[in-house]
């Protein structure tokens, strides 16, 4: 098994990343994008929903079903301030993403490729990504870069969600990582910004059972290469 | 949102009496119980902007309450509830809140649709 090889913003023209929930782009990239705008490497984060379905309220509850929606969008605009990213959504509704038309969610999120012209494009693992909405969002997503000349399509990059030895028995060891070191105070401060969701995340972050899933979320960003044209077990299980 | 008042959430039961109202109506456990170390599959339910009319409304229970909406032809049903709110639009609120402030369950009746993204 070959090493990873190390994510160098440097390398990149710009950085598009593609998940549907705010907050996934500060757990999953946050570090990566942080260190993309230190060295001047435009980052955009395309959300496809709002998060209005999430079941976390706040510790106290400080929001409700209704109101979510504007709460997610104003925390990821701080978040995504924070980590110098740009943000625009596509406005699906959150947790029934999988059951969109996938040849016109790809072909959303191509205009968006087109437009950015990015160097990678980061979006989650189909079928390794726990959630449906970060799944389909994954597969949505490698169908845009498919659709792409051989010679113009961005590296697509798949983060791998949920417990690290099952991803690892099942895909391998990642391909490329993202030393965040010098921006995870940044990510830090991102999730904070995401209080709705992590406001009882970080009530438990001192404590013993928490430091395994802190490393992991503060080491370093770890993806995988997906190549556009494999058809994964997901796809053949949606196709 | 704050502790259901049983008076105050009746009165408002009352209020749409009658009315075509819209409805969200919602359980869930979480997308990431598979997560936990029961490894228990998600369950989650949810109606949005389904048109009902209710002839009888009513809150019940010691906390956390119930609340059933008889229909013409059926029941709306829901277990679990302890605050409720109502909305800058008039929407009325109830839902379910943990001891993490995650909600649990949602009962949520309006007149004019609940915004879609």
């Amino acid at each position: 098994m070959a090493e990873p090889v190390p994510f160098v913003p440097s390398d990149e023209r710009a950085l598009l990343v593609v998940l549907p929930h705010p907050d996934d782009e500060t757990f999953s990239t946050g570090g990566t994008l942080a260190a993309c705008h230190d060295a001047g490497v435009p980052t955009v984060y395309l959300c496809t929903t709002y998060g209005d379905m999430g079941r976390r309220m706040g510790r106290p509850a400080f929001a409700h079903r209704e109101s979510l929606r504007d709460v997610r969008q104003r925390e990821l605009a701080e978040a995504c301030a924070v980590l110098g990213t740009e943000v625009r959504f596509l406005g699906l509704r959150d947790k029934c993403v999988e059951f969109e038309d996938p040849a016109d969610i790809a072909g959303r999120i191509r205009a968006v490729i087109d437009e950015v012209r990015p160097s990678t494009v980061v979006t989650f693992y189909p079928g390794h990504a726990v959630h449906p909405d970060h799944d389909a969002t994954g597969w949505f997503t490698q169908l845009a870069v498919r659709g792409l000349p051989a010679g113009e399509r961005p590296r697509l990059l798949a983060v791998a969600v949920g417990d690290l030895k099952t991803n690892i028995a099942a895909l391998g060891e990642a391909d490329v990582v993202s030393d965040i070191a010098a921006t995870s105070d940044r990510k830090v401060e991102a999730l904070k910004a995401h209080r709705s969701q992590t406001e009882a995340m970080f009530l438990r972050w001192d404590a013993d059972q928490e430091q395994a899933f802190q490393e992991r979320l503060l080491k370093g960003e770890r993806f995988y290469l997906l190549d556009p044209d494999l058809v994964t077990a997901y796809e053949r299980s949606r196709t | 949102m704050r502790p259901i008042d049983l008076q105050a959430v009746q009165g408002e039961l009352d209020r749409r009496l009658g009315l075509l109202v819209y409805l969200h109506l919602e359980t869930t456990t979480g997308s990431y119980t598979a997560l936990g170390p029961e490894k228990k599959p998600p369950v989650i339910v949810f109606v949005r902007n389904a048109r009902i009319t209710y002839q009888r409304g009513v809150v019940t229970g010691s906390g956390p309450y119930r609340v059933g909406l008889k229909l013409e032809g059926g029941w709306v049903y829901a277990e679990g509830l302890t605050d409720f709110e109502v909305s800058e639009r008039d929407e009325l609120l109830l839902a379910g809140l943990d001891p993490e402030g995650q909600l649990t369950v949602a009962l949520q009746v309006s007149e004019t649709p609940f915004r879609e993204a």
